[in-house]
């Protein structure tokens, strides 16, 4: 059997059921060194779909390459001709700009589309910060409104002292 | 700053214990894919950012508690030989080995912790521990990541959870892999069932140093693969009751094998001893089958219980990187298979096995050994 990769003999192959599904992929020593799936930290079969042996995960980036194809990330220059090419995102910033063309590529490989489990404690805090000073600004535009100044100053001092670092 | 020759000096701590406990559960490692919120990926950046990122997240990491005395160093201050006896102890990734400007490693000093900077994600930590022990792995590791957030800011997404470079690493960034030792279901020809029962559930199997079924040295690596939607504890505890349940598996295989067919058994583990004992010239693949099953004749009381250690040292020791820095050259094929012999025979030399060959009496069965391995060790 030739591997899927180049036209060398395969003697790696990998066989996995990923929701049900068969997937199968058969690789020469080189091809499987190379996208290392002899290393022992751990590889994804997933992550070598990705790279377009089935066209199912490969052809969902393709696919949707037109809607974005003319976005570019503005903090890093990433496009999604990079993603094609290098199967691999450019910064934080692109997973907010390319969303809708990478959910459906998460559903072949993970469980479920949205995070459960832990979440950075400090971001805890500055996420619950922003709700209180939500909630303060909006306590303050109706004091304002009542023309309750004495508590309007009060709620103006508790949101300087959050704002500041 | 510890030196490298001091860090690799002696074995690590999840090489010397617990192994009695489990006989076929080696080790369980976890990873914690991590980035930087404001700079580019690795992979993408360039240079000079690569470097930055570097100078942002050393310091913090070398200033954790546990990495006190700790190695750190820049991948391209070390050798070609070095960085593989990190992979072979499963200390840096294949791919990190590969790096060298502007990525690091800081490797706890009992390598139960090593962080590689800058790695496909900038920060990737592991904790590895003896036998089935994910979960304190995972607490370890978990606070540890805690502690580095009072100082870093990670890039995190309330919806996709902590951002990776590549897409299957999304959510919890957990990989939660154990290492496990099945000669028995080999044996009784039953691996491809369990492992295909495994896959079934969405964990990967891979053989550690072959490829497909027949891995060497009857050694499986069992992970995850979805690391998004569910919990890292949901993922850990299926993950434990598999390998549960697969150990249990390979329990019972082995018990059958001694029921049914005692001489093939003894035969196979006896012949592996002799060849151990005396061959001068031994390929890392034979060697790894050989003593495979004389790890299984440590767990089956054919040998001292000690044997199983003396095991799993051997495994790491006769890796090819290990034997040119044991060599201290650069040695050929031909060579290394002179001097892996050289090490196992010294090795095995005060090694004794009763006359037949079978469990001596009053040497109990693997499953009711002390916890607890000897103090000697």
């Amino acid at each position: 059997m030739k591997c899927d990769f180049c036209d060398t003999k395969a003697s790696v192959f990998l066989t996995q059921l990923v929701e049900g599904q068969m997937k199968k992929v058969s690789l020469c020593e080189t091809c499987a060194k190379e996208r290392g799936v002899t290393d022992p930290t751990g590889f994804s079969l997933a992550d070598l779909l990705l790279g377009g042996i089935s066209g199912e995960l490969g052809g969902m980036i393709g696919g949707h390459q037109p809607a974005g194809g003319g976005k570019v990330c503005q903090a890093c220059g990433f496009t999604l001709e990079d993603l094609r090419r290098v199967r691999r995102f450019g910064c934080a910033e692109c997973y907010t700009l390319f969303r809708e063309e990478i959910t459906p590529m998460l559903r072949g490989m993970h469980k479920g589309a949205s995070h459960v489990g832990k979440v950075p404690e400090g971001l805890m805090a500055l996420q619950f910060k922003h709700q209180r000073l939500q909630d303060l600004r909006s306590r303050l535009e109706q004091a304002v409104t009542a023309e309750n100044y004495e508590e309007a100053a009060g709620l103006r001092d508790e949101i300087h002292s959050l704002a500041l670092p | 700053m510890m030196r490298f020759s001091t860090l690799i000096k002696n074995p690590a701590d999840w090489m010397t214990g617990g192994a009695a406990a489990h006989g076929a559960v080696l080790t369980s490692r976890i990873r914690l894919a991590r980035n930087l919120r404001r700079q580019p990926f690795p992979g993408w950046a360039k240079r000079e950012q690569r470097a930055l990122a570097l100078e942002l997240m050393r310091p913090s990491v070398e200033a954790l508690s546990v990495m006190k005395d700790a190695f750190s160093q820049e991948l391209s201050d070390l050798s070609s030989v070095q960085k593989q006896v990190l992979v072979e102890r499963h200390l840096v990734s294949r791919e990190h080995a590969a790096r060298s400007e502007g990525s690091a490693v800081v490797i706890e000093r009992r390598q139960s912790f090593s962080f590689m900077l800058n790695e496909e994600d900038h920060l990737r930590m592991q904790a590895i521990r003896p036998g089935l022990q994910l979960s304190s792995a995972f607490e370890a590791l978990s606070a540890l990541d805690t502690e580095l957030e009072t100082t870093l800011e990670f890039a995190f997404d309330p919806t996709l959870g902590y951002l990776t470079t590549c897409p299957t690493n999304l959510g919890t960034g957990l990989r939660a892999s154990v290492m496990l030792h099945l000669p028995g279901l080999v044996l009784s020809d039953q691996i491809g069932q369990v492992l295909q029962a495994v896959g079934k559930i969405g964990l990967a199997v891979r053989g550690l140093y072959g490829e497909g079924t027949e891995s060497l040295g009857h050694l499986y690596q069992i992970s995850n693969q979805s690391t998004l939607g569910e919990s890292e504890e949901t993922i850990i505890r299926r993950l434990e009751r598999v390998i549960g349940q697969v150990a249990e598996h390979e329990q019972n295989a082995r018990e059958k094998l001694l029921e049914d067919d005692p001489e093939m058994v003894a035969d196979k583990i006896g012949r592996a001893f002799g060849v151990l004992r005396h061959a001068h010239i031994i390929d890392s693949k034979e060697a790894l089958n050989h003593l495979s099953l004389l790890r299984l004749g440590g767990t089956l009381g054919f040998f001292p219980a000690d044997t199983i250690l003396l095991c799993d040292s051997l495994l790491m020791d006769i890796q090819p990187a290990h034997l040119q820095l044991h060599a201290v050259r650069k040695l050929s094929p031909e060579e290394r298979d002179a001097i892996r012999a050289q090490i196992i025979r010294s090795r095995l030399q005060n090694l004794q096995s009763s006359d037949t060959c079978t469990p001596s009496a009053g040497e109990p069965p693997s499953s009711s050994q002390p916890a607890n391995p000897p103090d000697e060790l």
